[in-house]
Formats: C-alpha cells, structure tokens, sequence
C-alpha cells in the first residue's frame, strides 16, 4: 500500500490524555495523532490499553486530563453518537449488532431510509442492504435474522454498517481476528477504498502480517504509555515486538517471546478422550486427546469451535453425538458437576461473563469450586478455607488488600490467577484453559506462562487455547488445528511453526462458495 | 464536597440506611407519639410485622437467586384453606398440612423455573393467579371461624412474656440468617445469584439451589399464612396475604438486598419489615390516611433502590 | 435425523411459537361455538369483544415496554386512576374528562421513564413503587375510596364507553384504531425498529448511537397514556370512577403479553400476538361461565394453568430450535 505522505493537519488527535479506573492507570499521558487518509496501526500486549484509548477517542469514555481534537478543534464526546455524528466510526472485536433483528435491518439501525410518509422503506432498505452487502462478499437473504450468519459475516455486516455511515475516520478493533482468508481479502480491498477516498483508518491487530502489508504509521502502547510512534516501513519487525513487551532484541532472539519454554515428560497412555464431538452445528466430529502432562494447543480463528470443544469436554456445551472418557470411563453428558468432581477443570474465555463473581471476595471466589470437599455436612469452616486461599495467594502472586478484597477490584491479571486458584484448589487433573492470558498485563501474562509449564510439568494434562500464536508454538507438546468445527491438522513437536500453523487454518476445505 | 466523599456516603447509606431510618422513626415516635413507649405498643408493632418479616426471609433467599416469588400471598391464602379442613385432627396435623402445601408449591415453582428454566416472575405469576384459586376452590369461598384454643394460642399466645408469633419469626430470621452465611447452601445461593454461569462452570448443584430457595420461600409464605391465620382467628382465603408479595418484596428491596441477586442481608430484611410496618403504624396513629402511608412507602422504596444503584463507570 | 428434517423442525417450531396462540385462539372459538349455544349469539360475540377492549388497550401499552427489555407494572393502578380522574373531569365536560385522565398518567408514566433511563433502576422496583403512588393518589382523591364519582347520564363521555355502531361497542373500535396504530409504530418507524434494538442488544444499541435513554423514556409514558385511556373507556362504560378495580391489572395484561409470543426478555414481539391473548383470556373466562354450574373461582385457576401450559409449550418449542 503506497503511503500517502502527509503534512496536513490531523483529522483526530489526542494530546496528553490520561485515563484512571479504581486499581488502574489505564491510559497516562498519550498522545495520537491520525492524518487523512492514513492507515495508523495501534499495537501493544493486551492491557496496554488500546482498547481504552479507543473508547476515549470513540465517546464511551472521556479522559481525566488531556485532550481529544477533532479536525484541530478540542472536542469532548459524551456519548458514542457524538462521536459517530462527528464522522467517527468503529468496529470492535465482539460483533456489536442486534441478533435477533434482521440483516438489512442491523445495518441501517437509527438511519433508515424512509418513505415520503415518513414510515420506514422496508424494499429500500433491504435492497440497498443487499447491494451494499454484496459487495462485501455476502450474499444471504438480508430479510433473516443476523444470528443465522457465521461470526465472521456478521463481523462483515459490522464493517459494511460503520463504512456505509459518512465515516472520516474508521476504527478497527481486530477486525480480521474472526474473519475466513477470503474474507481478510474481503477487508483488505475496503481498506483500500477507503484509504484513496482520503479516509482515515486506525488499525488495532497483533498480527504482524497484516501490519505489515496495510499500515502506513503504528503507535505502539505499553502499559498506559506511548512508547514508539512513526512510519512502519523500515521498522524492523523484531524491534516492533522488542517495543509491545519492554524487553531487550536479545532476549526475545534467546528466549522467544513468551514465559513457556520449559520441557515436558508427556506419558504415553491418554489421560482425556473426547471422541466425535459434535452438536449444534458449531462442532463436527472433533476429537482431542490429553497426556498427563502434556499441552495440548487448540489452534484456529474465532468461531472455529476451539471453545465449543473445551465446554464440551467439562459438559457445558450441548453435544448431539461423542463421548468424552477420563481415564477410561465416560462422563455423563452434560453433567459439570460430575466433570469437576472427576478432575476436570475449565477456565472460560470470559472471565467477566463466565468466570468471577463479582461481589464475592477473592477468598470465596477461590474456594467456590472447592466449596464441597471443604465443607463437611455442609457446614463452612472457615479455617480450612483460609488455609488454601493462603497457599494459593502465595503461589500464584496474588496482589490484593487482603483475601477479604472485592474481586471486581482487583486487576485483569490478578482476577485470572483468582481463577486458576478456584481451579487449581480442586487438585484437578486435567486444566482446560481458555484464552488464559487475554487482557493481562506483561507481568501476569509471563507469570501464567510459566505456571502452565510447572502444572504441566507436575503431571496435569492441559488443553490449550489461544489467538497469540507465540504461545502456542512455545507452549504447546502438541497442536490441533480446528476450522469451522471440524479438525483439519494436527502438529507435534519441531513442525509446530508459525507457517505450519497458519497454513493449516487456511487450508481450503471442501466448503467453498 | 469531593466525588470521593460522597460515594463513600453513598455506600454508608447503603449498608445502614435501613437502620438509621427505623431508628429515626422510632426516635420520632418516642418524641411526637403518645403510648409509644409502651409494652403494649412494642408488641404489636412487632406481632404485626411478624407475617411480613417472614415471608420476606423466604423472598430475600429467593431474590438472591436473581428470583422472584410472586406467589407467596397466594400459598398463604391456601394454607389458610386447608387448616380449617385438618384442624380436626389436631393442630400439629393442620399446621404440618399447610407446610406441606409450601413446599409442593415451592417445588413446582422451583421446578418451573431450574429445570424448564421459565422466567421466575412469569412462573410464579401463574401460581399467584391459580393459587387463590385453588385455596378458594378447596374452602368453597367461605370465610371460617376457628374456635381450637391450642392453635389460636400461635397468635395470641405468649412464650415468657413474648409473643410466640414474634419468637417463631425471629428464630427463623436467625436460622435465615445461618443459612445464607454459614452453609454450602447458602454460600453456592449468594454466588449463583452473582453469576450464574460462572457458577455452572465451577460446578455448583445450580439446579438443585433454585429449586432449594423456592421451597424455602414456599414453607415460610406457608408458615406466615399459619401465624396470620392464627391471630386473626379465623380462615380467611379470600383476603389473606392479599397483595403480601409487594409488602415482602419492599421490605426485601429496602432492606438493602439488590434485586440483582448476588447478596443476601438477612438482618436487612428483617429491619425492612420493620421499617415498613412502623411508616404504617406511625402515619395511622397520627391520623394519616392510607392513601398517604401507600405514597410514603412508594418513596421509601425509590428512595432505597436509589441510593442502592450501581453506576457505570464513565 | 438428517440437516434438512431437523432444519424444518425448527422452522416449524418457530412457526409454532409465533402463531400457535392464533391457532389455539380459532381452534377455541370453534370447539365453543359448538359446544355451547349461547356462545355464538351475536350478544355475546359483542360482549366477549367490549369485555376485551379494555385489558386489551392497557395491554397494547404493556406490549411495547416488553420487546424494549423492560416491564411495567404500574398500570394497573395508573388504569384506575385514570377512570377516576375521568369520572371526576366529566362534570367539566367531554374536554376534561379525557384530558385530564390522560395528562396525570402519562405524567406517572414519564416519570417512570425518567427514572428509569436516567439512574438505571431497575424496571420492576420502579413500576412497584409507582403502583403504589398511583394508588395511594387515587385513595387521595376519592377521600379513600370512600367517593365514587358518578357520571352524569347526560355527559358526553359516555358514548367513548356506552355507545355503539353497527351494535359493537365503541370501545371495541377505539381498541382496534390503536392496535392499528400500535402495530404500525412497531414494525414501519425508525422508532420501532429502534424498541427492538434495545429489547435485544441494549448495550450494541448504545454503542450504535440510538437514543436509548429518550426512547425508553416516551414508551413508558405512552404505556401510562394507555392505561389512562382505558380508564377513560372505563369509566364512560360504568358510569362512574370505581376505585377498586386494576388491582393486579397489570399481571393481567403482562399475561395476555406473553402468551401472544412476545418475548419477556425483549428483543421480540407483535402487536397482534397480544390481541390473540387478550382474546383467549376473554375467551376462557366466557367458557367457563357459560358452563354455569362450575364454581367462578375456577376461572382463575383455568387462567393460572392456561397461562402456565402455553409458558411451557413456548420454552420447549425455544429449546427444540437451538
């Protein structure tokens, strides 16, 4: 992508913003600014606050100190329309449309068009829907519902909706992360439109690839602060890795990138068998087995079933055929209580939704899980209780007030370790983890890492999921790749590379359109 | 005054607010209310506020689920039903009875809402509109006078000089109060109603703790019907426990447990009945109408789920 | 089972769930009119359709407040309150009568809004505590239920409840007229799409720029306009401002809601699903008297379990879809 090579006056700027949450500091003293017509990456580990910034930038938050300007001006946006009003624009990671409303319907919410009645034109709208969407490679009826898409189309329809609103500025929150290869291509020409159309577009990604191929400029953030901002061509890719994690070019060449590294003795005899998993058209005969002391990495895009298959080996997730064995006996289906008393632990993807509860102390969110087996006849007794929160607070390095502390003020990184406490209390034997090291700081991430490796190297057998591939190929004994709910790879040991990996999520299948 | 300071105020009221408002009533009845001070006086206040402390302990546990029961009135209207029909064969046997007819209808409900997972207040909607039914079905509509001294002693009786209405509510807020602190039970209830899918995941017995709470709630509403029926002397389906689910579910809101779910203050609860039934009393004695007491209450009510609130952060 | 029967299951399931109150409703009417004589005369075919019309305006309003996501359970109160207000407005002519009903709900309804969108209490404590201030302020106004304002026999109100065309009720007609409207408001202006949006993804609408807070804000006023004017309706039709009525009115229209297929949670719904179930709800208590010799307390129990079994039935054809 040529780059557009401007002195012109900023279309969006911040300038010394800071941005405080009770425990954090999320954002301090940044400054940003974008061009016209500019692709501007923004990069940085997750809780380095990109999101933050772009709330700020998009109204849903307003900075404590600093500056937002909008086309020179200072401008204040209270709310998410202020800023779409003023020709802002965003995409985020999670689709955040109406399922249950249809197609056409989601991509012109609050603009309809409308007859000279004033009612709304509903041929209209769902021909210029179909027009509009066509052009982003699809094609269903846009009278359905938005649910009956796949998450990648609908994070199309996303796009097609912010692109179609008079959009000067279009923000991207990775976008590409549920999107098929064919897809990414989809994107890639947008972009493009947009960028000779003089829009300018902020692109939030880890993914070095597209960084590469479609940025003009990147900011880089880490841990609130603005570390790096300039052209991207030229900046060698390792010293743009250096800069996201605060660690010299050396160490990343000896070490690698994360905290995993450590070898493991992996047992011969499968300590979890899941066998043909499928159900509800998400999963399609998936099978996965689990060594004693093994991690297995689940590779693949957003949508692909890698937590499906988790949630369907703890009995979260309705199955319509398969079975799953622990050493040798099946569990029941859909029976988590039994998967747990059996040694199967799960840590969700969302630790807010699925994963803390909130208003609970940290000392009763650890030992939830264990609440059974430390409590005879039903009766708390607290000093049992004590004594594992002791242990399990010194072990994992939780960083709270006292176990007494709310959970929902502890930080992103303190509230996953809260968790792998509650897990790690019911001395199980296999750990299913989900997305363990998203939105933790540096610090946390690495301790994570590590810990995985010592579970593992203690005989637990791990599942393990994650979008960093770093982690992956550093981590994982093993890795199985999933595509559209169904195993399509599976690597061991020195093949597990980052070609590999990638080539085998994008292998063509035999569901092409 | 700094933002700081008064979310700190804020989050006073919150935890006390409830107190310090009965205290302040109580205050200013002692100051502006003749025979307030009297033995007399305390124990009615607290024999009437009795059935609705009750039925509020039931609906805290239920609203701490994330729940609600809006058929407590109807089960009290039932069990005022049956009592005439068994009281024939002793006052243990008809009380047993009418307890038992709570816990079936807290079963159903529970079973309604955890296993076919129907919205609570739909659920109990239904209950609360064929239980009456169902109560006025059985007595054929007739109002009974009931003449068993043994069992009219439940609602005029005394135990040492206090009331067995007043004991039996009070042991039960404490059982209550047991219940939801130191068991399992009561630990998995308060996490379930905080986050439930997490507490699937983590492998709490979801499904058996709802039904739980709900048979709970249904005993309690039936027991509160029991107490009222008692003191009234009489079995009155039609107009028993008329409207009692709004009664318990103000005292529950106002007493500090958030409809939310997540958190249960027994005390609270207890406090929140209390509360209520002084607005009444003192806007009575002071020659207020009714139509003020219901105004005052429908104030009280914001102005604790007000104060309560959750803000988002911005 | 194949991908295309268990496709079509599910198709048909949500069919099921969408029209089945319909079907039940023609297959009801029909197996009445069979069975009981007195049913199909054209007096109780009439009487049926006025004893609708009233639970069927409040419930009209009650059915928008749900597919936004929220609830409304002052309008039982607001409902008498309104036909009080009529009754007492009618001695100053058919101007105040219908206006001074409909300023002070919408007012009660507004101000159930505001709360609601600007503090972020919930719903339900709000509407509580509102039908207990309707209540208590119609006790006010009616030295505690002590007065009954009559109409007079010569006021105009009286035909918006009395009077008739064709032989059908007024009523009935003004019924119809909202239902129309309402049914447009929902499914043809930015207004309406914009209820769905909230119902189903309220944080997804904030963030898309819909006005969520000015939105739910006008339908609960416009729920507390409805009430007030089937109080209105009321009280032309009683000739007077009976004090007692509405209570647990609101269950009532959330009832006959629910059992039309509009979703509880929000996100969903049609203005004609409620028709069907105040229809039903009419209906059963018709059959019930019309077989005379059953005890009028059944009527309620018949109600409960109706509203029960199509609960039911609903979630298990939801649960068959996913």
């Amino acid at each position: 992508m040529t780059t557009v090579v401007t002195t012109t006056a900023p279309v969006l700027e911040v300038a010394g913003v800071t941005k405080r949450f009770p425990g954090t500091l999320a954002l301090d003293d940044v400054s940003f600014a974008l061009r016209p017509g500019e692709v501007h990456a923004l990069v940085g580990e997750n809780g380095a606050g990109k999101s933050t910034l772009i709330k700020v930038l998009t109204g849903v938050y307003q900075a404590d100190e600093g500056e937002v300007r909008h086309l020179g001006e200072p401008v204040t946006f209270k709310r998410p329309i202020e800023a779409q009003q003023a020709g802002i624009s965003t995409i985020y990671q999670e689709v955040n449309l109406v399922p249950l409303m249809s197609i056409a319907s989601n991509v012109f919410l609050g603009r309809e068009p409308r007859t000279r009645a004033g009612l709304v034109d509903w041929s209209t709208m769902n021909s210029q829907a179909r027009e509009l969407l066509a052009g982003y490679g699809i094609h269903d009826d846009v009278r359905r519902p938005l649910h009956t898409l796949g998450v990648g189309a609908q994070q199309m329809v996303a796009l097609a909706r912010a692109v179609s609103t008079d959009a000067k500025v279009v923000i991207m929150d990775e976008p590409t992360s549920s999107l098929e290869p064919r897809e990414v291509e989809t994107l890639f020409e947008v972009l493009n439109r947009l960028h000779a159309s003089g829009i300018a577009i902020v692109y939030v990604s880890h993914r070095m690839d597209e960084l590469y191929r479609v940025c003009d400029s990147v900011t880089v953030l880490r841990d609130g602060r603005v570390v790096h901002s300039g052209p991207l061509a030229g900046l060698p890719r390792i010293e743009l890795v250096s800069l996201m994690l605060g660690r010299e070019i050396r160490q990343i060449r000896e070490e690698g990138v994360t905290a995993f590294g450590e070898e493991h003795e992996v047992e011969k005899e499968p300590l979890l068998k899941a066998e043909n998993l499928s159900g509800a058209r998400r999963l399609h005969d998936v099978s996965v087995s689990i060594r004693p002391g093994e991690v297995v990495g689940l590779a693949g895009l957003l949508g692909s079933g890698r937590s499906e298959t988790a949630r369907a080996i703890v009995g979260a997730f309705p199955l319509d055929g398969g079975s799953v064995l622990l050493a040798g006996k099946p569990l029941k289906r859909g029976r988590i209580a039994a998967a747990v008393r059996a040694g199967i632990a799960l840590l969700a993807e969302d630790r807010k939704a699925d994963g803390i509860i909130p208003n609970l102390s940290v000392r009763e969110n650890i030992v939830l899980a264990a609440l059974p087996r430390l409590s005879p006849f039903g009766l708390i007794r607290k000093s049992k209780q004590d004594q594992i929160v002791r242990i399990f607070m010194e072990r994992l390095r939780i960083k709270a007030a006292s176990p007494d502390q709310k959970v929902s003020e502890l930080s992103g990184g303190n509230q996953q370790k809260v968790l792998l406490a509650r897990w790690l209390a019911t001395g199980p034997k296999i750990l299913l983890l989900d997305e363990p090291t998203r939105g933790i700081d540096v610090g946390a991430k690495a301790e994570v890492q590590a810990l995985i490796d010592e579970l593992a190297q203690e005989g637990l057998g791990v599942l393990l999921i994650s979008s960093e591939l770093e982690e992956l190929i550093d981590g994982a004994d093993r890795v199985v790749v999933l595509r559209d709910g169904g195993v399509v790879g599976e690597l061991s040991g020195d093949a597990i590379t980052e070609e590999n990996v990638l080539a085998a999520i994008a292998a063509e299948g035999d569901n092409d359109v | 005054m700094s933002s700081v300071t008064l979310t700190r105020n804020r989050a006073w009221l919150q935890e006390y607010g409830v107190y310090l408002a009965v205290a302040v009533l109580v205050l200013f009845n002692v100051v502006f209310t003749e025979n307030f001070l009297s033995a007399a006086n305390f124990r009615t206040q607290l024999v009437q506020a009795a059935p609705v402390c009750v039925v509020a302990l039931g609906m805290a546990l239920v609203i701490g689920t994330e729940g609600i029961d809006l058929s407590v009135g109807s089960v009290m209207s039932v069990a005022a039903a049956l009592i005439p029909l068994y009281l024939g064969a002793g006052p243990l046997t008809a009380v047993i009875v009418a307890v038992i007819a709570g816990l079936v209808s807290g079963l159903f409900s529970g079973f309604l809402v955890a296993h076919l997972g129907i919205q609570p207040i739909i659920a109990t909607l239904a209950l609360l509109v064929g239980g009456r039914g169902i109560a006025l079905v059985i007595a054929h509509g007739q109002l009974v006078q009931l003449h068993n001294p043994d069992f009219l002693a439940l609602g005029t009786g005394d135990v040492l000089g206090v009331p067995i209405m007043v004991l039996v509510a009070g042991v039960l807020a404490v059982l209550t109060g047991f219940l939801v602190q130191r068991t399992t039970f009561g630990r998995q209830l308060v996490a379930i109603g905080g986050n439930r899918a997490a507490s699937t995941l983590a492998g709490l017995p979801v499904k058996r703790v709802l039904v739980g709470v709900y048979v709970i709630s249904g005993a309690l509403a039936a027991v509160a019907g029991i107490l009222a029926t008692a003191r009234l002397g009489a079995s009155d389906p039609n107009d028993l426990g008329l409207l009692m689910e709004l009664s318990a579910i103000t005292a529950v809101v106002v007493g500090g447990t958030p409809l939310t779910g997540g958190r249960v203050r027994v005390l609270g609860t207890v406090f929140g009945a209390l509360l209520m039934q002084l607005v009444n009393a003192t806007l009575i004695k002071h020659d207020l109408p009714a139509s003020a007491a219901q105004m005052v209450q429908a104030a009280i009510i914001v102005a604790a789920v007000y104060v309560a609130r959750e803000r988002s952060s911005r | 089972m194949t991908a295309t029967t268990s496709a079509r299951n599910a198709a048909l399931a949500g069919v099921l769930q969408r029209q089945g109150a319909a079907v039940v409703l023609v297959l009801g009417i029909g197996l009445a009119w069979i069975s009981f004589p007195r049913f199909g005369s054209a007096d109780n075919l009439r009487d049926l359709a006025l004893q609708s019309s009233f639970l069927a305006v409040i419930a009209l309003g009650m059915t928008f407040v749900i597919i936004s996501g929220g609830i409304d359970l002052s309008v039982g109160s607001n409902y008498a309150l309104g036909g009080v207000l009529a009754a007492y407005g009618a001695q100053y002519g058919l101007l105040v009568a219908i206006l001074l009903p409909l300023a002070v709900c919408s007012l009660i309804g507004l101000v159930n809004g505001l709360l609601i969108a600007r503090t972020g209490m919930a719903p339900f404590i709000v509407t509580l505590a509102s039908l207990l201030f309707a209540r208590g302020l119609l006790l006010a106004l009616t030295s505690e239920g002590a007065t009954t304002y009559k109409v007079d026999g010569g006021s105009a109100l009286l035909w918006l409840g009395q009077g008739t065309i064709f032989g059908v009720g007024v009523p009935v007609y003004l019924a119809l007229i909202l239902f129309g409207f309402g049914s447009v408001l929902l499914r043809r202006t930015r207004f309406g799409q914009s209820l769905f949006a909230i119902g189903g993804a309220e944080q997804s609408s904030l963030l898309m720029g819909l006005p969520v807070a000015r939105t739910k804000i006008a339908i609960y006023t416009l729920s507390g306009a409805l009430a007030g004017f089937a109080g209105i309706l009321t009280a032309a039709y009683l000739q007077s401002g009976v004090t007692v009525i509405g209570v647990g009115t609101e269950l009532d229209a959330i009832s006959v809601v629910v059992i039309g297929g509009t979703l509880l949670t929000g996100g969903a719904g049609t203005v004609i699903g409620t028709l069907v179930g105040v229809l039903l709800r009419t209906l059963i208590q018709n059959v019930i008297n019309q077989i005379g010799t059953l005890d009028s307390n059944y009527q309620t129990v018949v109600s409960g379990a109706f509203l029960l079994i199509v609960v039911v039935i609903q979630r298990l054809l939801a649960r068959s879809r996913n």
